[in-house]
Protein backbone atom coordinates (compact mmCIF):
# COMPACT_ATOMS: atom_id res chain seq x y z
CA UNK A 1 0.00 0.00 0.00
CA UNK A 2 1.42 3.31 -1.05
CA UNK A 3 1.66 6.25 1.78
CA UNK A 4 -1.12 8.25 2.06
CA UNK A 5 0.96 11.10 3.33
CA UNK A 6 2.48 12.51 -0.17
CA UNK A 7 5.01 15.43 -0.38
CA UNK A 8 1.44 17.19 -1.84
CA UNK A 9 -0.33 16.88 1.60
CA UNK A 10 2.78 18.29 2.91
CA UNK A 11 3.32 21.38 1.40
CA UNK A 12 -0.22 22.00 1.28
CA UNK A 13 -0.79 22.24 5.18
CA UNK A 14 2.63 23.80 5.34
CA UNK A 15 1.07 27.00 3.16
CA UNK A 16 -2.06 26.88 5.19
CA UNK A 17 -0.22 26.98 8.67
CA UNK A 18 2.51 29.65 7.65
CA UNK A 19 -0.53 31.51 5.89
CA UNK A 20 -3.08 31.30 9.03
CA UNK A 21 0.17 32.20 11.48
CA UNK A 22 0.78 35.14 9.73
CA UNK A 23 -3.17 35.82 9.72
CA UNK A 24 -3.05 35.42 13.65
CA UNK A 25 -0.52 38.31 13.88
CA UNK A 26 -1.83 40.92 11.20
CA UNK A 27 -5.15 40.75 12.27
CA UNK A 28 -6.85 43.59 13.62
CA UNK A 29 -9.81 41.76 14.71
CA UNK A 30 -9.11 39.39 17.72
CA UNK A 31 -11.66 37.02 16.81
CA UNK A 32 -9.91 36.55 13.12
CA UNK A 33 -7.10 36.02 14.96
CA UNK A 34 -8.63 33.31 17.04
CA UNK A 35 -10.23 31.55 14.34
CA UNK A 36 -7.18 31.70 12.12
CA UNK A 37 -5.21 30.25 14.58
CA UNK A 38 -7.78 27.34 14.85
CA UNK A 39 -6.79 26.61 11.14
CA UNK A 40 -2.79 26.60 12.44
CA UNK A 41 -3.59 24.32 14.68
CA UNK A 42 -5.30 22.35 12.70
CA UNK A 43 -2.77 21.92 10.01
CA UNK A 44 -0.43 21.16 12.72
CA UNK A 45 -2.78 18.15 13.75
CA UNK A 46 -2.43 17.30 10.09
CA UNK A 47 1.45 17.28 10.53
CA UNK A 48 1.71 15.01 13.46
CA UNK A 49 -0.97 12.66 11.29
CA UNK A 50 1.68 12.48 8.73
CA UNK A 51 4.34 11.63 11.12
CA UNK A 52 2.01 8.66 12.34
CA UNK A 53 1.29 10.33 15.59
CA UNK A 54 -2.57 9.89 15.49
CA UNK A 55 -2.51 10.03 19.18
CA UNK A 56 -0.96 14.04 19.13
CA UNK A 57 -2.96 15.02 16.54
CA UNK A 58 -5.85 13.86 18.16
CA UNK A 59 -5.26 15.52 21.68
CA UNK A 60 -4.27 18.92 19.44
CA UNK A 61 -7.68 18.97 18.19
CA UNK A 62 -9.47 18.33 21.26
CA UNK A 63 -7.58 20.01 23.49
CA UNK A 64 -5.87 22.94 21.27
CA UNK A 65 -9.05 23.73 18.48
CA UNK A 66 -11.47 22.33 20.71
CA UNK A 67 -10.85 23.51 24.11
CA UNK A 68 -8.63 26.49 24.90
CA UNK A 69 -9.41 28.53 21.35
CA UNK A 70 -12.76 28.45 22.41
CA UNK A 71 -12.04 30.12 25.67
CA UNK A 72 -10.08 32.55 23.88
CA UNK A 73 -13.13 33.16 21.72
CA UNK A 74 -15.37 33.06 24.68
CA UNK A 75 -13.13 35.58 26.64
CA UNK A 76 -12.43 37.89 23.27
CA UNK A 77 -16.28 37.77 22.54
CA UNK A 78 -17.09 39.60 26.15
CA UNK A 79 -14.32 42.08 24.81
CA UNK A 80 -15.67 45.40 23.10
CA UNK A 81 -14.13 45.04 19.86
CA UNK A 82 -15.38 48.03 18.20
CA UNK A 83 -13.09 50.10 20.69
CA UNK A 84 -9.89 47.81 20.16
CA UNK A 85 -9.86 47.72 17.04
CA UNK A 86 -9.93 51.77 16.40
CA UNK A 87 -7.57 51.96 19.15
CA UNK A 88 -4.07 53.56 18.06
CA UNK A 89 -1.53 51.22 19.05
CA UNK A 90 1.33 53.00 20.61
CA UNK A 91 3.61 50.54 22.08
CA UNK A 92 5.88 49.80 19.05
CA UNK A 93 7.14 46.74 19.80
CA UNK A 94 8.09 45.56 16.21
CA UNK A 95 11.80 45.73 16.54
CA UNK A 96 12.18 43.71 19.85
CA UNK A 97 9.37 40.97 17.91
CA UNK A 98 12.15 41.04 14.55
CA UNK A 99 14.73 40.28 17.02
CA UNK A 100 13.10 37.65 18.96
CA UNK A 101 12.09 35.97 16.04
CA UNK A 102 14.96 35.77 13.84
CA UNK A 103 16.89 34.80 17.23
CA UNK A 104 14.02 31.92 17.47
CA UNK A 105 14.33 31.30 13.62
CA UNK A 106 18.78 31.29 14.05
CA UNK A 107 17.89 28.63 16.78
CA UNK A 108 15.78 26.32 14.94
CA UNK A 109 18.37 26.06 12.24
CA UNK A 110 20.75 25.47 14.26
CA UNK A 111 19.33 22.68 15.67
CA UNK A 112 18.47 21.66 12.50
CA UNK A 113 22.22 21.31 10.92
CA UNK A 114 23.36 19.73 14.25
CA UNK A 115 20.93 17.05 14.28
CA UNK A 116 20.27 16.53 10.59
CA UNK A 117 21.80 13.10 10.77
CA UNK A 118 18.43 12.36 13.29
CA UNK A 119 16.10 12.36 11.18
CA UNK A 120 15.77 9.05 9.26
CA UNK A 121 16.15 10.45 5.48
CA UNK A 122 12.84 8.10 4.65
CA UNK A 123 9.81 8.92 6.53
CA UNK A 124 7.21 6.60 6.30
CA UNK A 125 8.71 3.18 5.42
CA UNK A 126 9.53 2.20 9.26
CA UNK A 127 6.92 3.75 11.10
CA UNK A 128 4.27 2.79 9.33
CA UNK A 129 3.87 -0.10 11.74
CA UNK A 130 3.78 2.06 14.62
CA UNK A 131 1.45 3.90 13.79
CA UNK A 132 -1.25 0.92 15.19
CA UNK A 133 0.05 1.01 18.85
CA UNK A 134 0.79 4.85 19.13
CA UNK A 135 -1.88 5.31 21.77
CA UNK A 136 -1.02 2.84 23.72
CA UNK A 137 2.54 3.04 23.30
CA UNK A 138 2.23 6.32 24.66
CA UNK A 139 0.11 5.35 27.57
CA UNK A 140 2.38 2.95 28.75
CA UNK A 141 5.82 5.58 28.44
CA UNK A 142 3.56 7.73 30.24
CA UNK A 143 2.55 5.34 33.48
CA UNK A 144 5.49 3.39 33.14
CA UNK A 145 9.32 5.09 32.37
CA UNK A 146 7.73 8.97 33.03
CA UNK A 147 5.44 8.13 35.79
CA UNK A 148 7.29 10.64 37.86
CA UNK A 149 7.09 13.61 35.35
CA UNK A 150 3.95 13.09 34.40
CA UNK A 151 2.54 13.14 38.23
CA UNK A 152 4.47 16.45 38.74
CA UNK A 153 2.61 17.68 35.50
CA UNK A 154 -0.67 17.17 36.92
CA UNK A 155 0.18 18.77 40.25
CA UNK A 156 1.77 21.90 38.81
CA UNK A 157 -2.21 21.66 36.86
CA UNK A 158 -4.14 20.95 40.27
CA UNK A 159 -2.22 24.17 41.76
CA UNK A 160 -2.91 25.97 39.18
CA UNK A 161 -6.66 25.19 38.91
CA UNK A 162 -6.81 25.68 42.83
CA UNK A 163 -4.65 29.70 42.35
CA UNK A 164 -7.31 29.83 39.58
CA UNK A 165 -10.11 29.39 42.00
CA UNK A 166 -8.66 31.44 44.64
CA UNK A 167 -8.29 34.64 42.64
CA UNK A 168 -11.94 34.33 41.01
CA UNK A 169 -13.92 33.61 44.49
CA UNK A 170 -13.78 36.67 46.74
CA UNK A 171 -14.80 34.83 49.68
CA UNK A 172 -14.16 30.66 49.98
CA UNK B 1 -14.98 -5.01 -12.43
CA UNK B 2 -17.37 -7.71 -11.18
CA UNK B 3 -14.07 -9.33 -9.82
CA UNK B 4 -12.66 -5.83 -8.19
CA UNK B 5 -16.61 -5.45 -6.32
CA UNK B 6 -16.52 -9.23 -5.48
CA UNK B 7 -13.13 -9.48 -4.38
CA UNK B 8 -13.94 -6.01 -2.08
CA UNK B 9 -17.37 -7.62 -0.69
CA UNK B 10 -15.69 -10.69 0.06
CA UNK B 11 -12.58 -9.24 1.75
CA UNK B 12 -14.19 -8.33 5.12
CA UNK B 13 -12.81 -5.11 5.99
CA UNK B 14 -13.55 -1.45 5.73
CA UNK B 15 -12.07 0.11 3.13
CA UNK B 16 -9.82 1.80 5.27
CA UNK B 17 -7.71 -1.33 5.40
CA UNK B 18 -8.43 -2.46 2.05
CA UNK B 19 -6.74 0.82 0.88
CA UNK B 20 -9.49 1.53 -1.52
CA UNK B 21 -10.08 5.05 -2.14
CA UNK B 22 -13.23 4.35 -4.90
CA UNK B 23 -14.65 2.13 -2.22
CA UNK B 24 -13.86 4.55 0.39
CA UNK B 25 -15.82 7.32 -1.79
CA UNK B 26 -18.76 5.26 -2.12
CA UNK B 27 -19.42 4.85 1.81
CA UNK B 28 -18.87 8.65 2.22
CA UNK B 29 -21.25 8.94 0.10
CA UNK B 30 -23.70 6.32 1.02
CA UNK B 31 -23.33 7.33 4.56
CA UNK B 32 -23.94 11.36 3.89
CA UNK B 33 -27.26 10.38 1.65
CA UNK B 34 -28.38 8.03 4.53
CA UNK B 35 -27.43 10.64 7.19
CA UNK B 36 -29.58 13.23 5.33
CA UNK B 37 -32.25 10.44 4.58
CA UNK B 38 -32.28 9.91 8.60
CA UNK B 39 -32.65 13.87 9.27
CA UNK B 40 -35.38 14.02 7.36
CA UNK B 41 -36.97 11.26 8.99
CA UNK B 42 -36.43 12.69 12.42
CA UNK B 43 -37.73 15.75 11.09
CA UNK B 44 -41.15 14.74 10.69
CA UNK B 45 -40.89 11.74 13.86
CA UNK B 46 -40.21 14.48 15.95
CA UNK B 47 -42.78 16.61 14.91
CA UNK B 48 -45.32 13.57 15.19
CA UNK B 49 -43.91 11.68 18.16
CA UNK B 50 -43.99 15.09 20.17
CA UNK B 51 -47.87 16.26 18.92
CA UNK B 52 -48.86 12.74 19.61
CA UNK B 53 -47.47 13.18 23.03
CA UNK B 54 -49.48 16.37 23.48
CA UNK B 55 -52.54 14.79 22.14
CA UNK B 56 -52.12 16.77 19.18
CA UNK B 57 -52.35 15.39 15.36
CA UNK B 58 -49.34 16.81 14.21
CA UNK B 59 -48.17 17.91 10.48
CA UNK B 60 -51.33 16.01 8.76
CA UNK B 61 -51.77 18.27 5.35
CA UNK B 62 -48.85 17.34 2.91
CA UNK B 63 -48.90 14.22 2.04
CA UNK B 64 -50.54 10.63 3.80
CA UNK B 65 -50.29 12.01 7.63
CA UNK B 66 -47.96 14.49 7.10
CA UNK B 67 -45.31 12.45 4.88
CA UNK B 68 -44.00 14.67 2.48
CA UNK B 69 -43.89 17.58 5.29
CA UNK B 70 -40.22 17.62 5.99
CA UNK B 71 -39.90 17.76 1.33
CA UNK B 72 -42.39 20.59 1.72
CA UNK B 73 -40.22 22.11 4.42
CA UNK B 74 -37.08 21.65 2.67
CA UNK B 75 -38.28 23.36 -0.55
CA UNK B 76 -39.43 25.94 1.28
CA UNK B 77 -36.34 26.55 2.86
CA UNK B 78 -34.21 26.08 0.08
CA UNK B 79 -36.36 29.12 -2.32
CA UNK B 80 -36.28 31.39 0.61
CA UNK B 81 -34.73 34.74 0.34
CA UNK B 82 -30.62 34.01 2.20
CA UNK B 83 -30.45 37.52 4.15
CA UNK B 84 -27.06 38.34 5.27
CA UNK B 85 -27.58 41.11 8.43
CA UNK B 86 -26.00 44.56 6.48
CA UNK B 87 -23.57 44.92 10.02
CA UNK B 88 -22.68 40.68 10.20
CA UNK B 89 -19.25 40.05 9.66
CA UNK B 90 -19.80 38.37 5.87
CA UNK B 91 -16.82 35.76 5.72
CA UNK B 92 -17.44 34.54 9.18
CA UNK B 93 -21.22 34.58 8.91
CA UNK B 94 -20.79 32.61 5.80
CA UNK B 95 -18.54 29.61 6.80
CA UNK B 96 -20.04 29.34 10.18
CA UNK B 97 -22.83 26.93 8.92
CA UNK B 98 -20.28 25.47 6.76
CA UNK B 99 -18.39 24.26 9.95
CA UNK B 100 -20.75 22.81 11.97
CA UNK B 101 -22.11 20.96 9.23
CA UNK B 102 -18.58 19.50 8.17
CA UNK B 103 -17.62 18.59 11.48
CA UNK B 104 -21.06 16.63 12.49
CA UNK B 105 -21.01 15.16 8.84
CA UNK B 106 -17.14 14.21 9.23
CA UNK B 107 -17.41 12.58 12.42
CA UNK B 108 -18.70 9.45 10.86
CA UNK B 109 -16.18 8.40 9.08
CA UNK B 110 -15.35 6.04 12.14
CA UNK B 111 -18.88 5.54 12.92
CA UNK B 112 -18.80 1.32 12.62
CA UNK B 113 -22.43 0.41 11.30
CA UNK B 114 -21.22 -3.05 11.18
CA UNK B 115 -17.56 -4.99 10.88
CA UNK B 116 -17.07 -3.81 7.05
CA UNK B 117 -19.52 -0.85 6.91
CA UNK B 118 -17.25 1.84 8.51
CA UNK B 119 -15.31 4.36 6.08
CA UNK B 120 -12.19 3.27 8.09
CA UNK B 121 -10.99 2.20 11.31
CA UNK B 122 -8.32 4.73 13.08
CA UNK B 123 -6.57 3.71 15.67
CA UNK B 124 -7.82 7.12 17.51
CA UNK B 125 -11.46 6.75 17.05
CA UNK B 126 -13.54 7.42 19.84
CA UNK B 127 -10.86 10.56 20.35
CA UNK B 128 -11.27 11.01 16.71
CA UNK B 129 -15.04 11.54 17.33
CA UNK B 130 -14.83 13.77 20.43
CA UNK B 131 -12.53 15.97 18.81
CA UNK B 132 -13.91 16.88 15.99
CA UNK B 133 -17.80 16.97 17.51
CA UNK B 134 -15.71 19.73 19.72
CA UNK B 135 -14.86 21.41 16.88
CA UNK B 136 -18.45 22.18 15.97
CA UNK B 137 -18.97 24.69 18.96
CA UNK B 138 -16.46 26.79 17.29
CA UNK B 139 -19.28 27.03 14.31
CA UNK B 140 -21.95 27.85 16.96
CA UNK B 141 -19.64 30.71 18.20
CA UNK B 142 -18.87 31.87 15.15
CA UNK B 143 -22.64 32.23 13.77
CA UNK B 144 -23.28 33.92 17.43
CA UNK B 145 -20.71 36.61 16.89
CA UNK B 146 -20.69 37.49 13.44
CA UNK B 147 -24.47 38.15 13.61
CA UNK B 148 -23.38 40.96 15.48
CA UNK B 149 -26.54 40.75 16.93
CA UNK B 150 -27.64 40.38 21.36
CA UNK B 151 -29.42 37.14 21.40
CA UNK B 152 -26.86 35.47 19.14
CA UNK B 153 -24.24 36.48 21.07
CA UNK B 154 -25.83 35.30 24.03
CA UNK B 155 -26.83 32.47 22.44
CA UNK B 156 -23.42 31.52 21.29
CA UNK B 157 -21.60 32.28 24.92
CA UNK B 158 -24.07 30.09 26.70
CA UNK B 159 -23.23 27.39 24.21
CA UNK B 160 -19.37 27.39 24.65
CA UNK B 161 -19.76 27.58 28.28
CA UNK B 162 -22.08 24.17 28.29
CA UNK B 163 -20.31 22.58 25.76
CA UNK B 164 -16.97 23.15 26.99
CA UNK B 165 -18.36 22.00 30.91
CA UNK B 166 -20.24 18.76 29.22
CA UNK B 167 -17.17 17.93 27.24
CA UNK B 168 -15.69 16.88 30.34
CA UNK B 169 -17.65 14.59 31.89
CA UNK B 170 -18.55 13.15 28.62
CA UNK B 171 -14.65 12.40 28.42
CA UNK B 172 -14.38 10.91 31.75
CA UNK B 173 -17.47 8.19 30.94
CA UNK B 174 -15.91 7.44 27.81
CA UNK B 175 -12.37 6.73 29.65
CA UNK B 176 -13.99 4.44 31.89
CA UNK B 177 -15.73 2.66 28.73
CA UNK B 178 -12.25 2.57 27.26
CA UNK B 179 -10.70 0.99 30.82
CA UNK B 180 -12.21 -1.97 30.51
CA UNK B 181 -11.49 -2.70 26.75
CA UNK B 182 -7.94 -3.25 28.48
CA UNK B 183 -9.24 -5.86 30.68
CA UNK B 184 -8.95 -9.14 28.21
CA UNK B 185 -5.49 -8.23 26.47
CA UNK B 186 -3.76 -6.12 28.75
CA UNK B 187 -3.69 -2.85 26.41
CA UNK B 188 -6.90 -1.53 26.00
CA UNK B 189 -8.19 0.41 22.48
CA UNK B 190 -9.77 3.58 21.26
CA UNK B 191 -10.66 2.12 17.81
CA UNK B 192 -14.70 1.63 17.34
CA UNK B 193 -14.11 -1.11 15.58
CA UNK B 194 -11.79 -2.52 18.27
CA UNK B 195 -14.07 -1.31 21.38
CA UNK B 196 -17.33 -3.49 20.00
CA UNK B 197 -14.98 -6.38 19.06
CA UNK B 198 -13.41 -6.15 22.96
CA UNK B 199 -17.61 -6.45 23.84
CA UNK B 200 -17.54 -9.65 21.72
CA UNK B 201 -14.64 -10.94 23.45
CA UNK B 202 -16.11 -10.40 27.10
CA UNK B 203 -19.54 -11.28 26.07
CA UNK B 204 -21.00 -8.58 27.36
CA UNK B 205 -22.70 -4.99 26.38
CA UNK B 206 -20.22 -2.27 28.41
CA UNK B 207 -23.70 -0.91 29.94
CA UNK B 208 -23.77 -4.22 31.99
CA UNK B 209 -19.98 -4.55 33.09
CA UNK B 210 -18.77 -4.40 36.14
CA UNK B 211 -22.75 -3.63 37.25
CA UNK B 212 -23.62 -0.75 38.01
CA UNK B 213 -20.16 1.08 37.32
CA UNK B 214 -20.82 0.74 33.31
CA UNK B 215 -24.61 1.69 34.10
CA UNK B 216 -23.62 5.09 35.80
CA UNK B 217 -21.06 5.68 33.30
CA UNK B 218 -23.43 5.32 30.45
CA UNK B 219 -25.93 7.35 32.25
CA UNK B 220 -23.34 10.65 32.34
CA UNK B 221 -22.92 9.82 29.19
CA UNK B 222 -26.53 9.80 27.63
CA UNK B 223 -27.08 13.01 30.26
CA UNK B 224 -23.72 14.94 28.60
CA UNK B 225 -24.80 13.99 25.42
CA UNK B 226 -28.20 15.62 25.48
CA UNK B 227 -26.22 19.01 26.34
CA UNK B 228 -23.76 18.57 24.39
CA UNK B 229 -25.86 18.66 21.02
CA UNK B 230 -27.86 21.27 22.90
CA UNK B 231 -31.38 20.03 22.73
CA UNK B 232 -34.41 19.87 25.28
CA UNK B 233 -33.84 20.38 28.44
CA UNK B 234 -30.43 21.30 28.18
CA UNK B 235 -31.40 24.05 24.81
CA UNK B 236 -30.86 26.94 26.24
CA UNK B 237 -28.45 28.69 23.28
CA UNK B 238 -31.53 28.46 21.61
CA UNK B 239 -33.77 29.07 24.16
CA UNK B 240 -36.73 30.32 22.23
CA UNK B 241 -38.75 31.92 24.95
CA UNK B 242 -35.20 34.12 26.38
CA UNK B 243 -33.03 34.21 23.01
CA UNK B 244 -35.61 34.09 20.06
CA UNK B 245 -33.69 31.50 18.22
CA UNK B 246 -30.44 31.36 19.69
CA UNK B 247 -27.29 31.55 17.63
CA UNK B 248 -28.99 30.88 14.66
CA UNK B 249 -31.53 34.11 15.03
CA UNK B 250 -29.93 36.09 12.04
CA UNK B 251 -29.93 32.93 9.23
CA UNK B 252 -32.48 32.48 7.50
CA UNK B 253 -33.98 29.99 4.53
CA UNK B 254 -31.04 27.50 3.21
CA UNK B 255 -28.04 28.49 5.92
CA UNK B 256 -30.53 27.70 8.64
CA UNK B 257 -30.84 24.57 7.32
CA UNK B 258 -27.56 23.89 7.32
CA UNK B 259 -27.84 24.26 11.17
CA UNK B 260 -31.09 22.61 11.77
CA UNK B 261 -28.91 19.09 9.46
CA UNK B 262 -26.13 19.66 11.49
CA UNK B 263 -28.07 19.71 15.09
CA UNK B 264 -29.75 16.24 14.37
CA UNK B 265 -26.44 15.00 12.56
CA UNK B 266 -24.76 15.78 15.71
CA UNK B 267 -27.12 14.16 17.69
CA UNK B 268 -26.72 11.05 15.37
CA UNK B 269 -23.58 10.83 15.92
CA UNK B 270 -23.25 11.00 19.83
CA UNK B 271 -25.81 8.48 19.67
CA UNK B 272 -23.16 6.00 17.53
CA UNK B 273 -21.00 6.82 20.02
CA UNK B 274 -22.85 5.46 23.09
CA UNK B 275 -24.04 2.86 21.09
CA UNK B 276 -20.65 1.42 19.88
CA UNK B 277 -19.03 2.20 23.35
CA UNK B 278 -22.48 0.50 25.67
CA UNK B 279 -24.54 -0.96 23.78
CA UNK B 280 -22.22 -3.30 21.27
CA UNK B 281 -22.37 -1.43 18.48
CA UNK B 282 -23.59 -3.65 15.40
CA UNK B 283 -24.07 -6.79 17.18
CA UNK B 284 -27.53 -8.28 17.34
CA UNK B 285 -28.94 -9.13 20.79
CA UNK B 286 -27.71 -12.09 22.78
CA UNK B 287 -25.23 -13.16 20.45
CA UNK B 288 -23.90 -15.92 23.42
CA UNK B 289 -26.40 -16.86 24.77
CA UNK B 290 -28.53 -17.67 21.76
CA UNK B 291 -25.21 -19.04 19.34
CA UNK B 292 -25.30 -21.14 16.62
CA UNK B 293 -26.48 -21.68 12.59
CA UNK B 294 -30.22 -21.69 13.54
CA UNK B 295 -30.53 -18.26 15.85
CA UNK B 296 -28.06 -16.71 12.82
CA UNK B 297 -30.36 -17.38 10.73
CA UNK B 298 -33.68 -16.76 12.50
CA UNK B 299 -32.16 -13.25 13.87
CA UNK B 300 -31.19 -12.45 10.15
CA UNK B 301 -34.66 -12.27 8.82
CA UNK B 302 -35.63 -9.89 12.05
CA UNK B 303 -34.56 -6.60 9.52
CA UNK B 304 -37.05 -8.09 6.71
CA UNK B 305 -39.84 -8.79 9.20
CA UNK B 306 -39.50 -5.41 10.89
CA UNK B 307 -40.12 -3.67 7.35
CA UNK B 308 -42.95 -5.78 6.80
CA UNK B 309 -44.31 -4.56 9.87
CA UNK B 310 -44.00 -1.38 9.29
CA UNK B 311 -45.69 -2.28 5.57
CA UNK B 312 -48.29 -3.66 7.48
CA UNK B 313 -49.00 -0.87 9.15
CA UNK B 314 -48.95 1.84 5.76
CA UNK B 315 -51.51 -0.78 3.95
CA UNK B 316 -53.74 -0.71 7.69
CA UNK B 317 -53.61 2.60 6.99
CA UNK B 318 -54.42 2.80 3.77
CA UNK B 319 -57.88 0.50 4.24
CA UNK B 320 -58.81 2.31 7.39
CA UNK B 321 -58.45 6.01 5.55
CA UNK B 322 -61.62 8.08 4.86
CA UNK B 323 -63.47 6.94 2.08
CA UNK B 324 -63.84 10.80 0.46
CA UNK B 325 -62.69 11.91 -2.90
CA UNK B 326 -60.59 14.38 -1.05
CA UNK B 327 -58.36 11.85 0.44
CA UNK B 328 -57.68 9.75 -2.38
CA UNK B 329 -54.55 10.95 -3.41
CA UNK B 330 -53.36 10.58 -0.04
CA UNK B 331 -55.09 7.29 0.26
CA UNK B 332 -53.25 6.11 -3.01
CA UNK B 333 -49.99 7.70 -2.14
CA UNK B 334 -49.84 5.68 1.55
CA UNK B 335 -50.66 2.57 -0.15
CA UNK B 336 -47.44 3.39 -2.27
CA UNK B 337 -45.48 4.01 0.57
CA UNK B 338 -46.54 0.90 2.02
CA UNK B 339 -45.76 -1.03 -1.20
CA UNK B 340 -42.12 0.21 -1.39
CA UNK B 341 -41.26 -0.90 2.22
CA UNK B 342 -42.91 -4.17 1.12
CA UNK B 343 -40.51 -4.15 -1.71
CA UNK B 344 -37.40 -3.29 0.47
CA UNK B 345 -38.16 -5.80 3.25
CA UNK B 346 -37.82 -8.05 -0.07
CA UNK B 347 -35.07 -7.28 -1.23
CA UNK B 348 -33.76 -7.97 2.44
CA UNK B 349 -34.34 -11.23 2.32
CA UNK B 350 -32.00 -12.01 -0.23
CA UNK B 351 -29.50 -14.51 1.40
CA UNK B 352 -27.09 -12.43 0.18
CA UNK B 353 -28.31 -9.43 0.98
CA UNK B 354 -29.52 -10.11 4.11
CA UNK B 355 -26.05 -11.43 5.37
CA UNK B 356 -24.60 -7.86 5.07
CA UNK B 357 -27.23 -5.69 5.69
CA UNK B 358 -28.20 -7.34 9.31
CA UNK B 359 -25.35 -5.32 11.38
CA UNK B 360 -26.06 -2.55 10.30
CA UNK B 361 -30.11 -3.01 10.88
CA UNK B 362 -29.05 -3.21 14.64
CA UNK B 363 -26.72 -0.59 14.76
CA UNK B 364 -29.67 1.52 13.45
CA UNK B 365 -32.19 0.12 15.67
CA UNK B 366 -30.24 1.13 18.58
CA UNK B 367 -29.56 4.38 17.23
CA UNK B 368 -33.55 4.98 16.87
CA UNK B 369 -33.96 3.60 20.18
CA UNK B 370 -32.25 6.80 21.26
CA UNK B 371 -33.12 9.40 18.90
CA UNK B 372 -36.39 8.52 19.98
CA UNK B 373 -34.79 9.32 23.56
CA UNK B 374 -34.21 12.76 22.40
CA UNK B 375 -37.77 13.22 21.58
CA UNK B 376 -39.02 12.08 24.50
CA UNK B 377 -37.02 14.39 26.76
CA UNK B 378 -37.89 17.40 24.44
CA UNK B 379 -41.98 16.62 25.53
CA UNK B 380 -41.15 16.03 29.18
CA UNK B 381 -38.27 17.29 30.81
CA UNK B 382 -38.51 21.52 31.58
CA UNK B 383 -35.98 23.37 30.57
CA UNK B 384 -33.40 23.72 32.89
CA UNK B 385 -31.84 27.95 34.08
CA UNK B 386 -28.24 27.78 33.08
CA UNK B 387 -26.55 27.86 36.86
CA UNK B 388 -28.85 25.01 36.76
CA UNK B 389 -27.29 23.46 34.02
CA UNK B 390 -23.68 24.16 35.52
CA UNK B 391 -23.98 22.82 38.61
CA UNK B 392 -25.53 19.62 37.09
CA UNK B 393 -22.39 19.66 34.97
CA UNK B 394 -19.48 20.36 37.32
CA UNK B 395 -20.98 19.43 40.50
CA UNK B 396 -22.92 16.16 39.53
CA UNK B 397 -21.80 14.69 36.66
CA UNK B 398 -17.95 15.68 36.71
CA UNK B 399 -17.65 14.28 40.33
CA UNK B 400 -19.75 10.91 39.58
CA UNK B 401 -17.66 10.73 35.91
CA UNK B 402 -14.28 10.58 38.20
CA UNK B 403 -15.85 8.54 41.13
CA UNK B 404 -17.07 6.15 38.07
CA UNK B 405 -13.14 6.04 36.42
CA UNK B 406 -11.62 5.14 39.61
CA UNK B 407 -13.45 2.46 40.22
CA UNK B 408 -13.48 0.96 37.25
CA UNK B 409 -10.00 0.90 37.72
CA UNK B 410 -9.85 -0.72 40.62
CA UNK B 411 -12.60 -3.22 39.72
CA UNK B 412 -10.65 -3.66 36.60
CA UNK B 413 -7.41 -4.66 38.33
CA UNK B 414 -9.04 -6.21 41.48
CA UNK B 415 -6.98 -9.62 41.96
CA UNK B 416 -3.55 -7.41 41.50
CA UNK B 417 -4.93 -4.56 43.97
CA UNK B 418 -5.95 -7.66 46.47
CA UNK B 419 -2.40 -9.69 45.79
CA UNK B 420 -0.90 -5.94 47.19
CA UNK B 421 -2.75 -5.76 50.24
CA UNK B 422 -2.06 -8.77 50.85
CA UNK B 423 1.66 -8.72 50.33
CA UNK B 424 2.09 -5.73 52.12
CA UNK B 425 -0.12 -7.42 55.02
CA UNK B 426 2.31 -9.75 55.28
Amino acid sequence: MTPVATTFFFYFLAFMAIVSAIAVITRRNPVHAALSLIVTLLSLAGFYLMLYAPFVAAVQIVLYAGGIVVLFLFVIMLINLEQNIREYQFNKQWIVGTLAAMALGGLLLFVFRQGRDAFPPVFYQGFRTLEGYNTQQIGIALYGQYMFPFEIASLLLLVAIVGAVVMAKKRI
Amino acid sequence: MLDAITGYLNSGTTPGEYGSIFWATIYILVITIGISLAVIAMNWLERKILAHMQIRLGPMRVGPHGLLQPFADALKLLIKEDIIPEEADKLVFWSAPVVVTMTAFTTFLVVPFGRTHAVTDMNIGVLFMLGISSLGVLGIIMAGWSSNSHYPLMGSLRSSAQMVSYEIAMGLAIVSAVLMTSLQTGTGTLSMIGIVEAQNAQQTWFIFKFFPLGFIAFGVFAIAMVAETNRAPFDLPEAESELVAGFHTEYSGFRWSLFFLAEYAAMLAVSSIAVTLWLGGWMRPFPNFLSGPAWETAFSFIPALALFVLAGMCLLGTVRMPKIPQMRVQTVGLGIFGTLLGLVGLVLLVPAVRERVQDIFWFVTKVAFFMYLYIWYRGTFPRYRFDQLMKVGWKVLLPIGLAVLIATAMVGLYPELAAAVVGVVQ
